[in-house]
């Protein structure tokens, strides 16, 4: 039987790495995801695993070794957030280009500087370019639930790529919440055997990875990689399909929460989804057609099939926990934006960066949204496209 | 069983001809007959940082590592094979392999001196069975000869050009070896392809079969970046181990043991004068520093007796 628990969202994605039980663990601590190392190492220490675990001297090293780790043919994971993912920047695109499926749990944290250890999207959306696929959750069933379907995603032979799994230091790291967890058979049966087809222990066909690869072949490889990006919506899917025959739960590319008759709606990422669900019910109550999209794959970025869903809706606000100083709006808005090209021409779109360095965003702040987007419904006019949202200026 | 130059030479070669490193390159040298010192049954994974010897021999399509091989970076060769190390003792400890590899990274002065020193470090006092090797050519030849902290003091180098007013490079050259001695690891060395590659051979040999982590520092002569004419390589090598700018031991379990005193200790001028990138010395005005250069080898090479238990 499934078992009924609270636990912190770090705890609980400890726990599925317990029940993966990879082959090596490499990482550094850095808040807030230090305790998922802390509790992993306590399972090594136990011998509830059968990890090798490193305890490296850096972020850097600790990609570079899981880099090294996977490579030579083993399952390897790691955590980290901010400053860390930043280290681990260079490596990062090296394990993505090496096609090697790491599975890194990122709790997301404001990225330096000035330094602040609380949550936005900083650091992961900084790396929403290095070839890693990029998975969001919502709260820590979420966060489980997501980091056990890593493996099935990262490691299929038609994607081959690091994968992930991104949900918010503290507000989710932190927080104890009701959780269901697996039974440890049905998450190894589910997770699987890892059986890479070339690796460096492989003793009777050795292969050298990591080449220089000049103007001949490099480009070539680059299209191979993007390609493993693209195949890989379609494992999401399916491997969401199973988990759901297993669980019960449903997962997809986003979810759409109240969409159906929408004229209005909030297009958001991670924890504050959940307090704006709490504002679409409050506005559905008086009969206001207010609905929500929550992001959960963003690599790879479900063009095709956001843009659909956001079609004949009046107005469109699309939620940034990032700025990246483009000057026109944050990351998710210029992607959003540009799906809603073809199939939402019509839709007006706006953007709110909001919560930076842990900014509490409450009911109230998302209220101000859809005031402002049923203002635009109403007139067809955009005061302002790129706002921001809870900033004293 | 006693070193023989022609017995181990006719073990198998592990990195292949046709890689593209330059003629009277120290590195491959040094890296052949590291490899050689491995049992013929028994598997490596080799690991390099950037730098000429990566983008040599790994080119794709072609690889010259008859081993497994794998670079991803120039700052972490040394995380990088521990990653390795970890993942065969995982293997093993499930049940899925049973055959015996080795671990050894290469990396230049470059990548472990400087920018990897950090890497090198952490994997050390973590305690991988594994070998770091640095081929020491004593600056950044792959991207064009720019000075390191392995640089010797005045070599004139692309980023320390000798000039009116500085003349080559300001700072002495680091002892990484005794930076890695100070990581009390069971085995250090420093070596150099000398003679017969004896030194080096057995040096290696005790480096990748003492369990644990051990460093060894190797003498590389660069003929770009040094400028001496190819076929000098193995005088070079003669002079930096004659002179003593280069001593020759190795430190196992923390107690050092000379392996080479010169019967007439040469003096550092013969060794400036073989290579170009030292020729600003000696101008007449110059000299001084050629007796300022004999100063520190000499303070260096007396207190490695002292450390080694010899005598002057």
């Amino acid at each position: 039987m499934a078992r009924k628990d609270k636990l912190s969202g770090n705890e609980a994605v400890a726990i599925a790495m317990k029940q993966i039980d990879p082959d090596v663990v490499a990482a550094f601590p850095i808040t807030p995801s230090t305790e998922i190392p802390q509790y992993f190492s306590k399972f090594v220490a136990d011998g509830e695993v059968h990890t090798e675990f490193v305890p490296v001297e850096s972020e850097h090293s600790a990609m570079s070794a899981c880099i090294g780790a996977e490579a030579a043919g083993a399952r390897t994971m790691t955590a980290t957030s901010a400053n860390g993912l930043a280290l681990m920047w260079e490596m990062l695109y090296i394990a993505a280009s090496c096609r090697l499926p790491i599975a890194l749990a990122a709790v997301n944290r404001a990225l330096s500087g000035p330094i602040n250890i609380h949550n936005d999207h900083s650091d992961t959306m900084g790396a929403r370019d290095s070839g890693w696929i990029q998975i969001y959750c919502e709260t820590n069933q979420e966060a489980y639930d997501t980091m056990i379907q890593a493996f099935p995603i990262a490691e299929h032979k038609d994607v081959r790529l690091p994968i992930m799994v991104c949900f918010d230091g503290f507000i989710t790291s932190h927080s104890v919440e009701n959780i269901e967890l697996l039974e440890d058979e049905k998450v190894k049966e589910f997770v699987g055997e890892y059986r890479p087809e070339h690796y460096l222990l492989d003793k009777d066909n050795p292969v050298s990875v990591g080449p220089l690869d000049l103007p001949p072949y490099y480009f070539e490889h680059k299209r191979q990689q993007a390609q493993a990006m693209v195949n890989a919506k379609q494992v999401i899917l399916e491997t969401a399909k199973k988990f759901e025959e297993l669980t019960g739960r449903k997962y997809g590319l986003f979810e759409e929460y109240r969409m159906e008759d929408a004229e209005v709606a909030v297009v958001i990422i991670n924890s504050t989804a959940g307090t704006a669900k709490a504002v679409v019910d409050e506005l559905r109550e008086k009969g206001v057609k207010a609905g929500l999209v929550k992001i959960r794959v963003f690599r790879p970025f479900p063009f095709e099939e956001l843009g659909k869903a956001l079609a004949g809706l009046k107005a469109v606000a699309v939620m940034d926990k990032a700025d990246s100083f483009s000057a026109a709006g944050g990351p998710l808005f210029a992607e959003v934006r540009s799906a809603m090209f073809d199939h939402a021409r019509d839709t007006k779109a706006v953007n709110y960066i909001y919560g930076l360095g842990g900014r509490d965003v409450r009911t109230d702040d998302i209220m101000k949204v859809y005031e402002d987007l049923l203002e635009i419904a109403e007139t067809g006019k955009v005061k302002s496209t790129v706002n921001y949202l809870g900033v004293r200026e | 069983m006693a070193y023989n130059l022609k017995a181990t030479t006719e073990k198998p070669e592990r990195l292949t001809g046709g890689h593209r490193m330059c003629a009277g390159c120290g590195a491959p040298i040094v890296v052949r007959t590291v490899l050689r010192a491995l049992k013929p049954e028994d598997h490596a994974v080799i690991g390099s940082a950037t730098g000429c010897l990566e983008v040599s021999t790994c080119l794709y399509p072609y690889t010259a590592w008859k081993d497994s091989f794998i670079h991803s970076a120039f700052e972490n060769a040394g995380a990088t094979v521990s990653g390795a190390e970890a993942a065969y003792n995982a293997l093993k400890r499930a049940g899925k392999i049973d055959h015996t590899t080795k671990f050894i990274a290469f990396g230049g002065d470059g990548g472990t001196y400087d920018i990897g020193l950090q890497s090198l470090s952490g994997a050390m006092e973590r305690g991988h069975d594994m070998v770091y090797v640095c081929y020491d050519n004593e600056a950044y030849m792959n991207t064009g000869i720019q000075r390191s902290s392995s640089t010797p003091k005045y070599a004139d180098t692309t980023t320390s050009p000798a000039g009116k007013a500085v003349p080559g490079k300001p700072q002495f050259k680091k002892d990484l070896t005794q930076i890695m001695v100070a990581h009390n690891i069971p085995y250090v060395a420093q070596s150099a392809p000398f003679k017969n590659f004896k030194d080096l051979y057995e040096k290696a040999e005790k480096a990748i079969y003492t369990p644990g982590p051990a460093f060894l520092n190797v003498f590389t002569p660069c003929p770009r970046g040094w400028r001496y004419n190819t076929p000098d390589l193995f005088d070079i090598v003669q002079l930096a181990v004659d002179t003593c700018i280069w001593p020759l031991y190795e430190v196992i379990n923390g107690e050092y043991k000379l392996s080479y005193k010169p019967k007439q200790k040469l003096p550092v001028e013969a060794y400036l004068k073989s290579q170009g990138r030292f020729r600003h010395l000696f101008a007449k005005e110059n000299m001084h520093m050629v007796e300022e250069l004999q100063q520190e080898v000499d303070r260096r090479w007396n207190h490695l007796l002292k450390l080694c238990g010899e005598t002057e």
